[in-house]
């Protein structure tokens, strides 16, 4: 038993390592040797993995940003230190809600639908008839997944951010009657850029990981439907894992050992 | 034992699954030119070994040499190479979902040629047309019936007129008349272009009519192989029975052991095979 879990555990990371390595091959290395990948393609998962999900990103980067705003005017209120609410709302999201908050919806929209679509296709026998017309499923379906989201997930925590800073405005201005020029001065004069760029940083990392787990997790499904729903729910739990657990090293790293 | 005809060779191919042998020491050639059908039961292993012809399965032991390579032992890009020089229907069809039609059937065209959209779209609608459908172009896989998902995998398998075609029952689910549209694509191309072809097939009709040579598989071995005329006069009982489709034989159903032997005892066959191969146990 115990044999037989390390055997499969030693094949999943063989074959993750594997995905990695071919992905960059084709696309570090294949656009040199004149086999550029489409562009078409691209623009069609960076639509599904984006732009259907800035609607749910909007509204839980809002919630947030109302969120963040109240719990800091509720603590900071007894010291008399109101003013810095700006200040905690924007440093929060930038380094870390921003980007662990949207790769959480992500990995819950995108990367399941991922890990089902390669999946279904693995067990009706599409990628192996890929394979069977000389097209190499990870320059085909895994190239334009996996660029759509480096893109894309960093664009939509930019966007979220942006949304989450407006949330924290509206319970500043509204319940707390702070003036708008005020609160705008004050968020841009508590952040420096690297705040920005770490939590950039992060959400590539986070782009990263989530399209390969997921990948990963469709192409190896064995067992028809009942496969499917596995590696599907399987690739959600991994990525969020992996996630949560690299926001803390990257967070120790940026933040602490610096 | 090659010459320089020989297209597929394939040499004491065994394959198991878990300790289930379900190809047992195959080994057959075939030559530029052929049209080879391959028969037998159902689940006896024709799409198993389809698929060790192409390199998708790696055998047990034994080897298979295509275009005089060794497909086993090749690497991806070897094997990518070959595959461009062959066509493969699939038993499903296994057309991408996600995709049409007509950008089924043209996407090893777009993937592996130069062509300009223009000259793809009338390479596109000729195939269709060779297949028989034309005005389904835009519906995708899921919203055609299983028959016309046969011929659109048909039509992306010789979308690159390859010079091997292995079509996995291209005619079952097909009415009587597009059976034979499609039976007489498979011979004008083997005529015209001499397209060699492995073909499984238990549609008996349809065999006969293409078939230059054929084999039977049973038990995981080859029980008989002949020319159509060779087959069709076959002394063996268990050819004979399949060739016209006997509910009774020597061919065991999925009867238990018990009834088995009741089931031999009652209909003895004789043994006449001579010039066959005849692998099965005798009560
Ligand atoms: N991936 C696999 N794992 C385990 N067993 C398999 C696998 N693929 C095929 N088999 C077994 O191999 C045997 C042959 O299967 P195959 O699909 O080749 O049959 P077939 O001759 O094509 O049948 P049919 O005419 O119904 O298509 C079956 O008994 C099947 O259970
Ligand atoms: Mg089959």
């Amino acid at each position: 038993m115990g044999v037989l879990a390390f055997c499969a555990l030693k094949r999943q990371v063989k074959n993750y390592l594997q995905l990695n390595l071919s992905l960059l091959y084709w696309i570090l290395i294949a656009p040199f040797t004149g086999q550029f990948f489409k562009i078409a393609p691209i623009f069609r998962q960076m639509v599904f993995v984006g732009v259907r999900a800035a609607p749910m990103v909007a509204l839980t980067a809002f919630s947030v940003g109302v969120t963040l705003a109240m719990q800091a005017a509720h603590s900071l209120e007894s010291l008399g230190a109101q003013m810095y609410i700006p200040d905690l709302v924007m440093l929060t999201l930038l380094r870390e809600m921003g980007p662990v908050l949207i790769a959480v919806i992500v990995i819950g929209r995108s990367g399941s639908a991922v890990a089902a679509e390669l999946g279904t296709m693995k067990v009706s026998e599409e990628i192996e008839a890929l394979e069977v017309m000389a097209i190499n499923p990870v320059q085909y379906l895994v190239v334009p997944r996996f660029l759509a989201m480096m893109v894309m997930l960093p664009a939509l925590t930019i966007f979220g951010n942006y949304i989450g800073i407006v949330g924290g405005w509206a319970v500043c201005r509204f319940a707390l009657n702070f003036n708008t020029a005020g609160y705008i001065m004050r968020a841009l004069e508590s952040a420096d850029t690297w705040d920005l760029y770490s939590g950039m940083i992060k959400s590539a990392v986070f782009a990263w990981i989530i399209i390969t787990i997921s990948c990963n997790a469709g192409l190896n499904v064995e067992g028809g439907a009942e496969g499917v729903g596995q590696a599907t729910t399987a690739s959600v739990v991994q990525a969020l894992l992996a996630m949560l657990v690299m926001n803390a090293v990257l967070t120790g790293i940026f933040f602490f050992a610096g | 034992m090659s010459t320089d005809s020989t297209i597929i060779e394939v040499n004491n191919l065994v394959r198991r699954f878990g300790d289930r042998a379900v190809l047992d020491d195959i080994s057959f050639n075939v030559h530029r030119g052929e049209t080879l059908v391959i028969m037998g039961g159902s689940g006896c292993g024709k799409s198993t070994l389809l698929r060790h012809m192409i390199g998708s399965m790696k055998p047990t032991s034994g080897s298979v040499r295509i275009f005089g390579e060794e497909i086993t032992a090749m690497k991806e890009r070897q094997v990518e190479r070959v595959r461009l020089r062959l066509g493969m229907l699939f038993q499903s069809g296994a057309l991408l979902a996600s995709l049409t039609v007509d950008e089924n059937v043209a996407l090893p065209l777009v993937q592996h040629t130069k062509k300009s959209p223009d000259e793809i779209e009338q390479i596109v609608k000729r195939k269709l047309e060779m297949v028989g459908l034309t005005g389904f172009e835009d519906l995708k896989p899921d919203e055609i019936s299983g028959g016309m998902k046969k011929r659109v995998g048909l039509a992306r398998a010789l979308a690159l007129d390859p010079e091997l075609l292995f079509s996995d029952e291209p005619t079952s689910g097909l009415d009587p008349i597009m059976t034979a549209v499609v039976d007489q694509l498979t011979l004008k191309l083997a005529q015209g272009t001499h397209m060699t072809a492995v073909v499984v097939s238990h549609d008996m009709t349809s065999a006969f009519r293409i078939a230059t040579r054929m084999i039977m598989l049973g038990h995981g071995s080859i029980v008989a192989q002949g020319t159509p005329d060779e087959i069709r006069n076959s002394s063996n009982p268990e050819v004979q029975q399949f060739i016209h489709g006997e509910p009774d034989g020597p061919i065991p159903l999925n009867l238990s052991q018990e009834e088995h032997k009741d089931h031999q005892h009652v209909r003895p066959r004789p043994f006449l095979g001579a010039r066959f191969r005849f692998h099965h146990k005798r009560p």
